[in-house]
C-alpha cells in the first residue's frame, strides 16, 4: 500500500470506530438532535473532507458532475434532513455509512488497480538500468544508457539485461529472450553475431559495441509502444467516457425531478405530500447511480489483456486493436518468411539411375557425390542457390569448408543457366535445364522434372547426366498447426498472398489447409487483392494481414489489423504494423485473438453486469424499496466484481 | 521535444483532467497521460523550456486534482 492508501485506511478505522461509538450511544442516552448532529460530524468529516473538497473543486472549474458531486450530495443531504426532521427521517449515520462505504470502495479500487498495474508492468518490464562502460584503469563504469555514444564498447555481465542493441566484439553466452519474444529457449551467441538490447544475458560475459543510441535501440522501441498502447482508446472506453459524460448529469437531473415532481403531484391530487420520503429516495437514486465500476473496470481490462498478450511475445499497439482483433473473421498471409523460413534449403537428392548405379557398384553414396560434386562447381557463386547447396554439404563436414574451393576449378559462370566447372578432373555442370538441353548429353539418362515445386538444380559429369537437386523454401514446422488453430477459432477465410509461382503456393496452400491463394502478385497486386477481401468480407467482422513487416508495408496499413512477425530487429515491422509478434511463429496469431476474445467478453459482461444491477437498483430505490444502505452496497459491491473480474483478463490459458 | 514523466493519480477520471488541465498551459504542444501506466507523456513547444513549463503544468493540474503528482 502507498502512504496515500495507509492514511485512507485510518481514515476509515476512525471514522468506523466513532460511527459505531455514536451509534450505540444514541441508544442509550438521550440528547438534543443538535447535539448528535455535531457529534456525526466528526466521522463524517474524517472520512469525507476530502470528497467534499474534490466536489467543491469540480464546481469550481465548471465540472460539476462526477462521482465526487454524487456522494458528496447524497451524504450532505441525508445528513441535512436527519437535522431538519429530528432524526425522525433518513438520518447522521447513513450519511456517515455511506460515505465510508464508499471511501472503502475507494481504497479497495486503489489496491488492487495498483497492485494489478504492478503485475503488468512487471511482465512488460524490460528496461534496463543502466550500461557499464570499461574505464582506463580496467574497471568498468555505470553510466545512464541514454548517454552512451554509438560505437562505445559497453560490458555486460550474466544476469544483467542488454541495455543497448550492438554487435558482441569478445566472449560468448546464451541469451534469455522471454521478456522480448516469449520464448523460453535460450539462444547461443557468440562474437562477430547481432545483439538486441532487452535479451538477459545468462553465462558469459559479453563485450558489445553498440550501433545505435538508446533511444533508437529495440528495447526503448518496444517500451515506447507498449506505454502508448494504453492512450489508444478502444470504442468501449470510448463509449464508457462518453456514456458517462451524459450519464451523471442525466441521474442528478433525475433524482431531482423523483425529489420534486411527485410531493408536487400527491399536493395537486390533495393528499400529504410526503415531501422528505422522496428527497430521501432522491439521495438513494443519487448513490446508486455512481458510475465508478464501469469507469474503472473497462480501462483495466484492456490494460491487463495487452499485459498479458506482451508477457507471451505479442506487442498490441493499443486496445482498439485488442478490441478488433475478437472481430477477425478473414486471415490474409503472405507467403515468404511468414509462412516459411523465407530461407532455401537443399528438400531432395536424386541421382539419375545409370550415375547411382556406378557409384554404388565403388561402395560410394550416390546422394552425398552429387551434392557434393554440385557444391563444389558452386562454391565461387553467391548465388541463394549456390548458397543453400554448400550449407547443405557443409552441414554434415564442417572441415570442409577450406577445401571446397581448392577442389574447383576453371569454374564459369553461363548467366541464366548455371555454373560449369572442372572438380578432381572431371567436367562438372550445374544448372537449369536449359542449360542440360543445350549441352548435347550423352548416355541413358535425361534430366527429369521433380514432382514436388521448387527450384531444380540438374548435375551433369563429363557429358553425361547425373541427377538433381531440388531446392526450396521450408514451410515453418509452426505454420500448419497455426493454421489449424485459426480455423478452429472461428477464422471463416485464410488466404494466401505471395509473389511466388503458381506451382510453389498450390503446394503451400495444399499443405498447410489455406482456403485460398494467389500467386505470381507484384506488391501492388497484394494491396488489390487486400482490396477486394475486405469488400468481400462479412459486414461487421475485420481482415487481418500478417506479413514479415519487410516489403508489406502498404498491405500492413490497409488491413483492419496488421500483424507483423519477427520484430526482432526489424525497425519496418514495429513501425507499420498494429501487432508486433515477437517471436516468427505464427501460432501466435491464434493465441493473440484468444487473448482478445477473453478480454472483450470480460469488459462486455462488466458492462452488463454493471448496468443491470444499477438499473435494478435504481428502479428499486426509486420505487422506495431498496434504501441507502442497499444502496452503498451495490454500488461499491459491483465494483469490486467488476475489478476482480477485469483482472482475469492477464491469465491465459495456452 | 518529448519527455516522459512519472505521476501519480488515483483515478481514470482525474487523470482525464490532468490530461486537459496540462494541454492549456503555454509552451505544451500536446501532453497525453495514462493512468494505468501512470505516466504523462508530454510534447514541448518549440523554444520551450521544459524545466520552466512543468511548474505551470502541475499547478495547472493541482487546480482540478489537488492530490495529483509529477516527477520532473
Amino acid at each position: 500500500m502507498t502512504k496515500k492508501q495507509k492514511k485512507v485506511l485510518v481514515r476509515i478505522i476512525i471514522a468506523s470506530a466513532l460511527l459505531i461509538a455514536l451509534m450505540l450511544a444514541e441508544r442509550m442516552a438521550y440528547l438534543p438532535t443538535l447535539v448528535w448532529f455535531l457529534l456525526y460530524l466528526i466521522p463524517y468529516l474524517v472520512i469525507g473532507y476530502d470528497i467534499l473538497k474534490k466536489a467543491a473543486i469540480g464546481i469550481r472549474n465548471r465540472q460539476v458532475f462526477d462521482e465526487n458531486f454524487l456522494m458528496a450530495v447524497a451524504t450532505v443531504g441525508a445528513i441535512l434532513l436527519g437535522l431538519f426532521t429530528d432524526g425522525s427521517e433518513g438520518g447522521f449515520e447513513e450519511g456517515v455509512a455511506v460515505m465510508l462505504f464508499y471511501q472503502i470502495g475507494e481504497l479497495f479500487q486503489s489496491v488492487a488497480v495498483g497492485k494489478s498495474r504492478r503485475n503488468i508492468t512487471a511482465l512488460m518490464d524490460i528496461r534496463p538500468d543502466c550500461a557499464y562502460v570499461p574505464n582506463q584503469d580496467g574497471g568498468l563504469e555505470e553510466m545512464d544508457p541514454d548517454d552512451v555514444e554509438i560505437g562505445t564498447v559497453i560490458v555486460v555481465s550474466p544476469g544483467e539485461k542488454v541495455p543497448i542493441d550492438g554487435i558482441v566484439e569478445e566472449g560468448s553466452s546464451t541469451l534469455n529472450t522471454a521478456a522480448l519474444t516469449g520464448e523460453s529457449l535460450p539462444r547461443e551467441i557468440s562474437a562477430g553475431d547481432e545483439i538486441i538490447s532487452g535479451c538477459i544475458n545468462l553465462t558469459g560475459v559479453l563485450r558489445i559495441r553498440t550501433t545505435k543510441a538508446f533511444g533508437e535501440s529495440t528495447v526503448s522501441k518496444i517500451l515506447d509502444l507498449v506505454e502508448n498502447s494504453s492512450m489508444k482508446k478502444s470504442k468501449s472506453e470510448n463509449f464508457i467516457s462518453k456514456f458517462a459524460r451524459y450519464y451523471t448529469p442525466a441521474v442528478c437531473y433525475a433524482a431531482l425531478a423523483l425529489a420534486v415532481v411527485p410531493p408536487v403531484a400527491l399536493l395537486l391530487l390533495g393528499r400529504p405530500a410526503q415531501v422528505t420520503t422522496w428527497i430521501i429516495r432522491a439521495l438513494t437514486f443519487l448513490v446508486i447511480s455512481c458510475p465508478c465500476a464501469l469507469v474503472i473496470s473497462i480501462p483495466l481490462s484492456f490494460f491487463a489483456g495487452i499485459g498479458a498478450a506482451s508477457s507471451r511475445g505479442i506487442l498490441v499497439k493499443g486496445s482498439n486493436y485488442l478490441e478488433a482483433m475478437s472481430e477477425t473473421s478473414v486471415v490474409v498471409f503472405d507467403k515468404t518468411g511468414t509462412l516459411t523460413k523465407g530461407v532455401f534449403e537443399v528438400t531432395a537428392i536424386r541421382p539419375a539411375g545409370q550415375f547411382a548405379k556406378r557409384l554404388t557398384a565403388d561402395g560410394k553414396d550416390p546422394s552425398g557425390e552429387l551434392l557434393a560434386l554440385a557444391a563444389c562447381a558452386e562454391s565461387y557463386s553467391n548465388h541463394p542457390i549456390s548458397k543453400s547447396l554448400k550449407e547443405a554439404y557443409l552441414a554434415d563436414r564442417p572441415e570442409a569448408e577450406g577445401s571446397l574451393r581448392t577442389l574447383a576449378s576453371d569454374v564459369e559462370e553461363i548467366s541464366g543457366r548455371g555454373v560449369k566447372a572442372t572438380v578432381s578432373g572431371h567436367t562438372v555442370a550445374a544448372g537449369n535445364a536449359k542449360m542440360m538441353e543445350e549441352m548435347a548429353l550423352t548416355g541413358e539418362d535425361t534430366p527429369q522434372q521433380p514432382p514436388e515445386s521448387g527450384t531444380v538444380v540438374h548435375v551433369a559429369v563429363d557429358g553425361t547426366y547425373a541427377g538433381y537437386i531440388l531446392i526450396s523454401d521450408v514451410e515453418k514446422d509452426t505454420s500448419a498447426s497455426a493454421l489449424k488453430a485459426l480455423k478452429k477459432s472461428g477464422i471463416e477465410r485464410t488466404v494466401m498472398l505471395t509473389g511466388d509461382n503458381e506451382k510453389t503456393a498450390a503446394a503451400v496452400a495444399s499443405r498447410l489447409g489455406i482456403d485460398e491463394y494467389h500467386a505470381e502478385l507484384l506488391p501492388g497486386d497484394k494491396v488489390d487483392q487486400v482490396e477486394r477481401l475486405l469488400a468481400e468480407k462479412p459486414a461487421g467482422s475485420k481482415l487481418a494481414f500478417v506479413g514479415d513487416g519487410i516489403n508489406d508495408a502498404p498491405v500492413l496499413s490497409r488491413a483492419d489489423i496488421g500483424i507483423a512477425m519477427g520484430a526482432m530487429g526489424s525497425d519496418a515491422a514495429i513501425e507499420a504494423a498494429d501487432v508486433v509478434l515477437m517471436d516468427d511463429n505464427p501460432e501466435r496469431i491464434a493465441l493473440a485473438m484468444q487473448i482478445s476474445r477473453k478480454c472483450l467478453r470480460i469488459v462486455h459482461e462488466n458492462i452488463y453486469f454493471a448496468l443491470g444491477v444499477k438499473g435494478l437498483c435504481l428502479i428499486l430505490g426509486a420505487l422506495g424499496i431498496a434504501n441507502m444502505w442497499v444502496a452503498v452496497f451495490a454500488d461499491v459491491g459491483v465494483m469490486i466484481l467488476a475489478v476482480c473480474n477485469a483482472i482475469r483478463c492477464l491469465s491465459v490459458r495456452e | 521535444m518529448k519527455k516522459t514523466y512519472e505521476i501519480e493519480v488515483d483515478c481514470a477520471a482525474c487523470a482525464q483532467k490532468m490530461e486537459d488541465a496540462a494541454n492549456t498551459v503555454e509552451g505544451v504542444l500536446k501532453a497525453t497521460v495514462s493512468f494505468m501506466t501512470q505516466k504523462m507523456k508530454v510534447e514541448f513547444a518549440e523554444g520551450a523550456d521544459a524545466a520552466l513549463v512543468m511548474p505551470e503544468v502541475l499547478k495547472a493540474c493541482k487546480k482540478v486534482e489537488d492530490d495529483c503528482e509529477i516527477r520532473f
